[in-house]
Formats: structure tokens, C-alpha cells, sequence
């Protein structure tokens, strides 16, 4: 058979060619589930990965990409700082909640007031909250060690509760014949997140996750914080013989994954989403998960991933309309990209010797 | 005579090095048979290869005539060979027997086993408790677990590395006395060390290695120590020297200094007080485990102290952190090198960032200088001669020795006033070990006050102007090093008190 032997260095090929193959895989191994599930799974995986670029109805799925990949890109280079230190920030749902309750209510407090300064306060107020949410776990992790891990995750939970709470509360609309959730914002100009190029899906919110793509970059590669951020994920004593101080660290992270969830959360309702109900939030904090680890925790990568995990949305979703898939298995398909990956990773720090070579 | 363990032509290559290029040794029954060479000459992947750990690229082996090619430990512990590694593989919080228990195939009952562990202790005059827990043993008796681990096997061959850089010399002595006892009885034992002295007393034989070649081999006793490193460097040396200086002011004042260690398994520092003189070398002697580790995080301020409890220059830095200490010029090297003073992952140009920062102004205004940080690197390596194929390579691709050598000559060069080391030359080489020593000297010579924590007790004998021991957390009353002997600091570090030591 096979075994593997530790490479003395990380591949650099590797770490950039098992995305690429893990996709691959997946594309195979879903193929299979598809065909299983009595599906041709050429025009499955063609609905996925081509059509919603370039099929027939491309026009209206093409600016859904940008609108699903502006988030994720924004939560996941957020969430990949934190990784990359090992502070693992699993509650941005939570502080993507947060923010957009956070933001939505600024907005609403000023309706309907026409003011130029009521949409940057909303993002502002959409930062703020989901910096604050993530405070949480990072206070409780400082003062008395607890997991941050499951802290966070379980405020996802409270936070979904503070949801509904004010979407059937004090932030439904009074005009709404008493359906629940707020005043629709893409009916409120001033507080309107709209799409800045018709046709593009491109939103304030897509445009801030490209600037946050390059600030990321600019902070891993030519900034002492990036440098520390990275040293303490990978070698904690020598972050501590740095001078870096693990509880601010923690807090750093945390509060920076926490405001740019947060900033997401406010884009969506403000934009595409339009009002805050019981249930906007679609899972792009979970996803995001995702998307960091899909792009290596590396902001281009994270980039092309959330691009990527987009598409498999949109992809996803046609699929299941035309070719009747369940969601089920759309959400398996996604969650295979993350599995294939992580196992194929092992070749970027093991090489593969097949016996036989024996001397 | 058939050799016990004949090597021919082994050869391994790691991408850009040769580790071992058609080595070929034998080793004789009951032959206590030494390994030498400097950092990086192959002796690690040789014994790696010999107990199966790596599998060579070419060359075969035999054992007692009979081919042998261990493709995993387990094999090679069958056939009969054992190892005791540098570092100890041992759970702190679980007794002798289990720990040994858990390195066992078929592992008999307990009572059963520690029955046979006190007979094996006792036939080598190894005293072991089999129930005491492994988190309250010295070093010494941490080794004497391991050993008595593949004592149990009945080893044909028994491979040690750098057995004794950990131990007190009347342990030293002990180690020896079974080593002696064991070859007497037929067992061939394969010995790695850099230190001479030890070879040249043990080791019927040495094969020396340089850049993975055998390049000699000869019998130690008739060699002098000097002659036997010449061997292993391929030329000749200069002991390290140091003008005598007077010393100046005193620059490090370390006064009452007391810090509960946060680790259960640690040692607490109970009333430190210390002063060290600009142009002094301090050493610092003492068994692992009785604070050193504690006392290196008290000075380089990853713990921190209330503020007057440590002073340099008059100022209070207790309560100040890494950085900050650095910025006045106090630097320190802690005893492990990957993880702690190294990031494994890291390039040498990343691992200069790590603490040059402060000192060589490798950042403007927060934003990384990756061109000086490189620039920084690469003095270090020139300077200290470390051996790598470029700066661009992670730490952990570096043989320890030349880590060391990294990590030492990165706080060096940054010209510190306060410089506080931990095991400066643990696991390096003669002559590498020299160009740290007298580094440090010439540092010293500089005005800068030097604080040496050691296990080496020649190598304090050799650089230190002054010599305290670290027992159970508590500093021994400094002594003029001229003033000491051997037995003085053996007593010492054996938790003597001070005055009953000669001053």
C-alpha cells in the first residue's frame, strides 16, 4: 500500500492546488450523490457550477453572486484573523444578527428622515453591535477562561431569540397590518443600501468586503498586528515571548470577526434583505466558516472561495427548482467542499510513498 | 567475531541536504560505541535509521549477520535494539508503571510488572518507585524510567542521545556505572554526545561523522579532547577566552523576587535576590525543574513581578512586559528553542521579526520592514555561522544545534545590557559551542551584564566570573567561580545550603 512521510517544509504548491482539487472531488463525489439520487448528475453539476454564470436565466442569477458573495467574503476574512491565531470565533450568525438589529434600529429611529448621515450610522451602529456581541465571548474567555467556541455558538442562539423578539417587538412595522418584521428599508432612501451598477448585484456592502480584502492583505503582510496574529496560532509561547498578550489578542479577534459580521449584517438588511424578520438571516455566519477555511485563511483566497461558495448557492438553488434536488443535498454538496478539503490538505505537509520502493 | 550492528553504505537525502552519504560502521558485543560529529552531521537520521524511525534511501544493515531493516521502532525493538531519546516521552500525571506500561506490546499485569521493574532497578542500581508519579521525579530519575523502559526489551543494543546534558555529575556517575555494567554483560550500547570528556572516559570507540560521511574513527582515550573535536569540525579552534575585567556597576538587581508558578508540575521562585555587575557572566547551575524555566519568564517578562523586585540600571521593570524590557536593552533566550524561542513554522526572516523588532527598528510606524527583518537574518547567520540553504527556510528545518545558534546570535547582535540565557549551548556542538561561549564573553567584555542558566557545569566552570544554584525554586548564595569545586557545586545543587558550602 501507501504512506505518508512529513515533508521537512509546508508545499507552497500544495496549499494552492488542494482547493483546486478539492473542488474536483467534490464535483465527482456529488456527481455520485446526485446519480444515487436517481439525477443525471452531468446536468446537476453543469446547473451548478455553469449555468448560473452562463445559462439561460444567467441575467437574473449573475448579480446574485455578488450579493451572496459580499458577505461571505466580508464574515470570512473576519473570522479567518481569529482562525489564523486559534481563536475560533463560531458565532458571526450571532454578530451578523446583532449588527444588522443594531443598524436596522438606528435606521428606523430616523425614519423618515431624509439625512445623508443616517446610512453611515446605521453601518456604524451594524459594527458596533456585532463588535459588542462578540465581546461577550471574548470577556468571558479573558476573565474566566471559558471556551470561545461554544460561548459564541451558543449566542447565536440568543441572538436568533433577540430576533424575533424585536422583529415581533418593538422594530415591527407599524404599517404592517401586523405581519411581523420592520418597515421595508429598500422603501426608505436615505437608510438604502441599493445596488450601485443595475444589473451587477454590486452593493456598498460587496465593495466594502473588496476594500476589507486588500486591508486584510495589507494587515498579514506588512503589519506587526498581522504578524502577531499569526505567530500566536501557530506557536503561542514564542506570540508571549513576542510581547503579544494573549487576552488581546483574544479580544482583538474576536472584536474584529464580531464588527465586520456585524457591518454584513447591516449591508444585507439594509440592501438585498430590505427588513429585519424573525428570519432574514440565511446561515452566512455558519457558511463563512467555510469560505475562510475553502481560501486557505488567505484574504485572496477567501475571495475567490466566497465567489465559489456563491455560486453553489445560486447553483444550488436552480438546481433545486429545475431538477427538483432536495436542499438537503445541496447542503451536503457544500459541506463535502469543506470535508475534501481538510482531507486532501494532509498533502501539504505529507507526501504519499507508495511501497515497493523498499531497498 | 561477527559485529552486532554492521552499517554499509547507508545513504539519506532530504530535499537539498545529504543527512547520510554511504555510511559505514559496526558496532561489537558488549562495545560502548561513541557517534560524534557536529549539528547536522547526520548522527540523528543515522540512529533514527538504525531504530526504524526512517527508512534509508539506499545501503543495508546487519544485526548479529542477519539482515535488518526495521521498517517502524516496534521491529526494531523486537530484534532487539531500544532507544533513549533526548527529550523523554513521559505523561507527568501518571506513575513509572503505567508510563512504562503504555511503551509495552504485551504488557503483563501490573503487580506483575512492577515486580519486574524493581528487579531490573535494583540488578542495575537504578533506584525507582514504580508508583511514584513521573510529575514529581527529577530529570535523572525521568531518565531512569526511560531507561529502565528498554531495559525491560533486553536489548542487544541500547542507543542513547545526549544522556547526560540533563544530569547532576553525581547522576553523571550513576549513568555511567550502569552503562559499564550493562556492556560487561554483552550489551552493545551506542552513545551520542558532545561532550568529550564523557567519551573519552565511556566509549571504547568513536566513529566520527562530518556533512553525513564518516570521516574517521578511533578510540577515545588515546585522543585528547581537543584533537577528538578537531576530528569532528574538520579543523582547528580556539578555546573560548575572557580578559579579566574588573566589573563595573552593578546593572541587573534582582531583590526578594518571589512568583508562584502558574503550571501545576512547575517550580515557584521563592525569594530570588541577585545582583549582576556590568561585565560579568553570572552562571546559574542547577537540575532541570528546579526553576529555571520560571526564573528565564520572570526576566524576560512573559511573567511579571511587582515592580521594584527587579531592576536594571535603577529602573523598575517588574511589572513591564517583553517589549518594553527590550527597549531598555534586557533580552533573554529561553532553553527551548521550537515553540519558544522559535516559531517551527516561521522562516529565520519571520523569527528575527520575533524579537528584533523592538531593537533593530524592523517596523515603522506598526508596518513590517521585511527587507531589514531579512537583512537582520541574514547577519545572524553570517555572524553565527548557521547553517542553512537560505533564510527563507522554517526554523524547524534547522538541526538543533543551528537553531541554537540563530536564536542565541539574534539576541547578541541586538546588543543587549541585560542578556539572560537558558542552556546556550544545549545539544550544540564543541565547536559551535565555543563561538556561543565566547560570543557571550566578548559581550560581557562589552559591559553587558550576563546571566548564564545552565545544566552544563563545565561550560559555567568555563565562562561564569560568579556561580549560584537554582534548588527548588531558591537561588544559593553566588561564589567566586575560581573559589569552587566540582564536589562544592554537586552539593550545591543537591540542595546544600549555601553557608555550608566554602564562600
Amino acid at each position: 500500500m501507501f504512506r505518508l512521510e512529513a515533508r521537512p517544509q509546508t508545499s507552497r504548491t500544495w496549499v494552492v492546488l488542494t482547493p483546486v482539487l478539492a473542488v474536483v472531488v467534490t464535483m465527482i463525489a456529488g456527481g455520485l450523490l446526485f446519480a444515487a439520487l436517481g439525477k443525471d448528475p452531468v446536468v446537476a453539476i453543469k446547473l451548478i457550477f455553469w449555468d448560473p454564470l452562463f445559462g439561460q436565466f444567467a441575467s437574473y442569477s449573475r448579480p446574485q453572486l455578488l450579493v451572496k458573495a459580499g458577505p461571505l467574503i466580508l464574515i470570512a476574512l473576519g473570522l479567518s484573523l481569529g482562525f489564523r491565531a486559534a481563536i475560533w470565533n463560531i458565532g458571526a450568525e450571532g454578530q451578523y444578527i446583532i449588527g444588522a438589529i443594531c443598524g436596522a434600529s438606528v435606521a428606523l429611529a430616523f425614519y423618515p428622515a431624509d439625512l445623508k448621515i443616517i446610512f453611515p450610522l446605521m453601518i456604524l451602529a451594524g459594527a458596533l453591535g456585532g463588535f459588542l456581541w462578540a465581546m461577550i465571548p471574548a470577556f468571558l474567555k479573558i476573565r474566566f477562561g471559558t471556551n470561545e467556541i461554544l460561548v459564541s455558538l451558543m449566542l447565536v442562539y440568543v441572538a436568533q431569540d433577540v430576533l424575533s423578539t424585536v422583529s415581533f417587538g418593538i422594530l415591527k412595522n407599524p404599517e404592517g397590518f401586523g405581519f411581523p418584521g420592520s418597515r421595508n428599508l429598500q422603501k426608505y432612501p436615505a437608510a438604502h443600501n441599493m445596488e450601485l451598477i443595475p444589473g451587477s448585484g454590486m452593493h456598498w456592502g460587496v465593495v466594502t468586503a473588496f476594500v476589507v480584502v486588500i486591508l486584510a492583505y495589507i494587515l498579514l503582510r506588512r503589519h506587526m498586528l498581522g504578524f502577531q496574529i499569526t505567530v500566536s496560532g501557530q506557536a503561542p509561547r514564542a506570540a508571549r515571548f513576542a510581547g503579544v498578550n494573549p487576552s488581546v489578542m483574544a479580544a482583538v479577534c474576536l472584536g474584529i470577526s464580531g464588527a465586520l459580521a456585524g457591518v454584513a449584517g447591516i449591508f444585507e438588511v439594509s440592501g438585498p434583505g430590505g427588513q429585519i424578520t424573525d428570519s432574514f438571516n440565511s446561515g452566512y455566519g455558519f457558511t463563512a466558516i467555510i469560505v475562510a477555511f475553502l481560501g486557505r485563511l488567505h484574504p485572496v483566497g477567501i475571495l475567490l472561495a466566497g465567489l465559489l461558495m456563491a455560486l453553489t448557492y445560486v447553483g444550488g438553488e436552480l438546481a433545486q427548482l429545475s431538477l427538483a434536488l432536495p436542499l438537503a443535498a445541496i447542503q451536503a454538496f457544500q459541506g463535502m467542499l469543506l470535508f475534501f478539503l481538510l482531507a486532501l490538505d494532509v498533502l501539504s505537509n505529507y507526501r504519499i510513498r507508495f511501497r515497493g520502493a523498499r531497498i | 567475531m561477527t559485529a552486532l550492528l554492521s552499517v554499509n553504505g547507508l545513504t539519506k537525502a532530504y530535499p537539498g541536504v545529504v543527512a547520510n552519504d554511504t555510511v559505514s560502521f559496526e558496532v561489537q558485543p558488549g562495545e560502548v560505541h561513541a557517534l560524534l560529529g557536529e549539528n547536522g552531521a547526520g548522527k540523528s537520521t543515522l540512529v533514527k535509521m538504525i531504530y526504524g524511525l526512517v527508512r534509508p534511501d539506499s545501503g543495508t544493515m546487519q544485526l548479529t549477520g542477519v539482515p535488518y531493516h526495521p521498517a517502524e521502532p516496534r521491529a526494531a525493538r523486537a530484534a532487539g535494539v531500544a532507544m533513549v531519546f533526548q527529550h523523554f516521552s513521559l505523561f507527568d500525571a501518571l506513575t513509572v508503571a503505567e508510563n512504562i506500561t503504555l511503551g509495552m506490546e504485551n504488557a503483563p499485569s501490573r503487580s506483575e510488572l512492577s515486580q519486574r521493574i524493581t528487579e531490573v532497578s535494583q540488578a542495575y542500581r537504578l533506584p525507582l518507585d514504580p508508583n511514584r508519579i513521573i510529575g514529581d521525579l527529577s530529570v535523572g530519575e525521568r531518565q531512569r524510567v526511560e531507561i529502565i523502559r528498554c531495559l525491560l526489551q533486553n536489548p542487544k543494543l541500547l542507543i542513547m542521545d545526549e544522556p547526560t546534558s540533563v544530569l547532576t555529575p553525581q547522576e553523571v556517575t550513576i549513568l555511567f556505572e550502569t552503562l559499564e555494567r550493562l556492556a560487561g554483560e554483552g550489551t552493545s550500547i551506542l552513545y551520542i554526545s558532545h561532550k568529550l570528556e564523557e567519551i573519552r572516559s565511556l566509549c571504547n570507540h568513536a566513529t566520527i561523522l562530518r556533512h553525513g560521511k564518516v570521516v574517521d574513527s578511533c578510540v577515545p582515550a588515546d585522543q585528547t579532547a581537543r584533537k577528538l573535536a578537531e576530528m569532528m569540525v574538520g579543523a582547528s579552534f580556539h578555546a573560548p577566552a575572557k580578559k579579566n575585567l574588573h566589573p563595573g556597576p552593578v546593572v541587573l538587581d534582582i531583590a526578594g523576587l518571589s512568583i508562584k508558578s502558574k503550571n501545576p508540575f512547575g517550580t515557584s521562585l521563592k525569594d530570588i535576590n541577585l545582583s549582576v555587575r556590568s561585565g560579568e557572566v553570572m552562571g546559574i547551575g542547577g537540575v532541570a525543574g528546579n526553576g529555571q524555566d520560571e526564573f528565564l519568564l520572570a526576566l524576560s517578562g512573559e511573567t511579571t513581578a511587582p515592580a521594584g523586585m527587579i531592576k536594571v540600571n535603577g529602573t523598575e521593570i517588574g511589572i513591564k512586559g517583553p517589549n518594553e524590557r527590550r527597549k531598555i536593552g534586557v533580552l533573554t533566550a529561553p532553553e527551548e528553542r521550537l515553540g519558544h524561542a522559535a516559531a517551527p513554522d516561521m522562516s529565520l526572516t519571520e523569527n528575527a521579526m520575533l524579537t528584533g523588532h523592538v531593537r533593530q527598528h524592523l517596523t515603522t510606524a506598526g508596518f513590517t520592514r521585511w527587507g531589514a527583518a531579512r537583512g537582520f537574518a541574514r547577519a545572524i547567520v553570517e555572524r553565527f555561522d548557521v547553517r542553512t540553504p537560505g533564510i527563507a527556510n522554517a526554523a524547524k528545518s534547522l538541526s538543533g544545534g543551528n537553531l541554537q545558534k540563530f536564536v542565541i546570535g539574534r539576541e547578541i547582535l541586538q546588543n543587549p545590557k541585560v542578556l539572560v540565557v537558558n542552556q546556550p549551548t544545549w545539544g550544540v556542538d564543541a565547536a559551535a559551542a565555543a563561538a556561543i561561549r565566547q560570543a557571550l564573553m566578548t559581550l560581557a567584555e562589552e559591559g553587558a551584564a550576563i546571566v548564564v542558566v545552565s545544566q552544563d557545569l563545565d561550560e559555567l566552570l568555563e565562562i561564569s566570573d560568579r556561580l549560584a544554584v537554582l534548588n527548588e525554586g531558591r537561588l544559593t548564595q553566588p561564589h567566586e567561580t575560581s573559589e569552587l569545586s566540582m564536589e562544592d557545586i554537586g552539593l550545591m545543587m543537591g540542595g546544600m545550603e549555601a553557608e555550608h558550602v566554602p564562600a
